[in-house]
C-alpha cells in the first residue's frame, strides 16, 4: 500500500480563495456571492478579494444540498441551516 | 449483480401516481436526508432512496425499468440482451452531494464515469462523503486510517461491477468531533475527461471514559477527598498529553472549575483542560469513623440548605 494520503483539515485554520472555494463546491461565482449576501457565510476580504474558511466549505455546500433537495430558497435553506447547526450544538452538549 | 426494487425502496406501490412518488420521495428525504437525518445508515438509505427516485421520477427511465418485470430485491440480475436505454442528460450533471449511484442503476441507465464521453457528455466527479469513528487519544494525537471504498468499474464487456478500494488517509492532530476534511479527488471519477470529485470525511469522536469534549475544550470530572479540598493538595491529573500535577487550591467546593490552560485539542488556538472538583466522602462503615463524623458535626456545625430554607 502507498503512503497514506494528506487532507484538507476543513476548520476555520485554512483558507480558500474563491476560485477554489467554487471549484470543491461545485458552483458557479453568483451562486456564492448570493451566499454571501443573505449572510450565510462571511468572508474575510483580503487585497480586494475574499477568503473562506473550511467551515465556510461545509455551510456551502449543505446549504446548496439543502435548497436543491428540498426545492426552497435561499432562505429557507439558510434557515434550515441554523436550525440544524443549533440542534447540533444542543445534541452536542447533551452527550 | 443484484436486482432493486425501486418500488419497495420508496415503499410505494407499482402503481403510484407521480405526485404519489414524489410525495414519497419527500417524505423519505426528510427522513434519510445526511444533512438533516438522525438516522444510522442515513447517507445509505439517501443514495438508494435518490436513485430510485431518479429513475421513478422520469417516465421513460421508468417504463424500462417496469419491462424488468417484478422479481426479489437483491436476486441476481443480467440486464437483458437487447436492453437499450438511451440516456438523455439534461438533468444528469453532477450535483454537489449528490449520491454515487449502484453497480445496477449503472449497468442499466449508466452514464456517469462509464459509457462517458458519449455525446460529449462531460462533467466532474461527484462528492462521497463518509463518516469515520476515532478515539478521543487519536483525535488528539493524529491516525492513519484505512478506508474501505466501493468504486464502480466498468469491465472490459462495458458491464460496472463494484470493487472494494483500500485508502490511506492521515487523520490529523487535534480534530475535533464533528470536523470534516477533505480528500482532494478521491470522490467519483469524472466523466469526458473532468476532473474527480471530493471524498469527504466527517469524525465522530467517540465518548471517552473519563474526558467530555466541547469544540476543543477537555472537560474532567475529578475525584477529591474532603481533606484534599478543604486543606489544598497538589494531585496527579491525567491529560490527553499525559499526568499533570494540579494544585487544588485551599478551600475549594465541589463542582470547582479548575482550567490547565491548552492542555486540550491541539489547534489554533488550542483548547484548554478543565477540571471540575467532586468531592467523595468516606463511608461511615465502621465505629471508629462514625465517631469521627459525630465529632465533625460537633465541632463544625453547617448547615448548606440554609438559603434554601430561608427563602418561602
Amino acid at each position: 500500500m502507498t503512503k497514506p494520503i494528506d487532507v484538507d483539515l476543513l476548520d476555520e485554520t485554512v483558507e480558500f480563495s474563491l476560485d477554489d472555494l467554487c471549484r470543491i463546491c461545485g458552483v458557479r461565482e453568483a451562486v456564492v456571492v448570493e451566499i454571501v449576501e443573505e449572510g450565510i457565510v462571511e468572508p474575510r476580504s483580503v487585497g480586494g478579494g475574499w477568503l473562506f474558511t473550511g467551515i465556510a466549505v461545509t455551510r456551502i455546500q449543505r446549504v446548496i444540498r439543502l435548497q436543491q433537495e428540498f426545492e426552497v430558497n435561499l432562505p429557507g435553506a439558510a434557515l434550515a441551516l441554523e436550525l440544524l447547526d443549533e440542534i447540533e450544538r444542543l445534541k452536542r452538549r447533551l452527550r | 449483480m443484484k436486482f432493486k426494487d425501486y418500488y419497495e425502496v420508496m415503499s410505494v406501490s407499482r402503481d403510484a401516481s407521480p405526485e404519489d412518488i414524489k410525495r414519497a420521495y419527500r417524505r423519505l428525504a426528510r427522513k434519510y436526508h445526511p444533512d438533516v437525518s438522525k438516522e444510522k445508515d442515513a447517507e445509505e438509505r439517501f443514495k438508494e432512496v435518490g436513485e430510485a427516485y431518479e429513475v421513478l421520477r422520469d417516465p421513460e427511465k421508468r417504463a424500462a425499468y417496469d419491462q424488468l418485470g417484478q422479481r426479489p430485491s437483491g436476486e441476481e440480475f443480467r440486464p437483458p440482451p437487447d436492453w437499450q436505454f438511451e440516456f438523455d442528460d439534461g438533468t444528469g450533471a453532477a450535483r454537489p452531494g449528490a449520491s454515487a449511484h449502484s453497480d445496477f442503476f449503472e449497468n442499466l441507465f449508466g452514464g456517469l464515469g462509464g459509457r462517458a464521453g458519449r455525446g460529449g457528455f462531460r462533467s466532474r466527479g461527484i462528492d462521497t462523503a463518509a463518516q469515520v469513528d476515532v478515539t478521543l487519544e487519536e483525535a488528539f494525537h493524529g491516525a492513519t486510517r484505512t478506508l474501505s471504498l466501493q468504486r464502480l468499474e466498468r469491465d472490459k464487456d462495458g458491464r460496472v461491477k463494484p470493487r472494494t478500494q483500500q485508502l490511506q488517509v492521515k487523520i490529523p492532530a487535534g480534530v475535533a468531533d464533528g470536523q470534516r476534511i477533505r480528500v482532494a479527488a478521491q470522490g467519483e471519477p469524472g466523466a469526458g475527461g473532468e476532473p474527480p470529485g471530493d471524498l469527504f470525511l466527517q469524525l465522530n469522536v467517540l465518548p471517552h471514559r473519563w474526558f467530555r469534549l466541547e469544540g476543543r475544550d477537555v472537560w474532567l470530572d475529578l475525584p477529591v477527598t474532603p481533606w484534599e479540598a478543604a486543606l489544598g493538595e497538589t494531585v496527579r491529573v491525567p491529560t490527553l498529553a499525559g499526568r499533570v500535577d494540579l494544585r487544588i487550591p485551599k478551600g475549594s467546593q465541589t463542582d470547582r472549575q479548575l482550567r490547565l490552560k491548552e492542555r486540550g485539542l491541539p489547534g489554533r488556538p488550542p483548547g484548554d483542560q478543565f477540571v471540575v472538583l467532586k468531592i467523595v466522602a468516606p463511608a461511615a462503615d465502621d465505629a471508629a469513623r462514625e465517631a469521627l463524623y459525630k465529632q465533625m458535626a460537633a465541632a463544625m456545625a453547617m448547615n448548606p440548605r440554609e438559603a434554601m430554607e430561608s427563602e418561602r
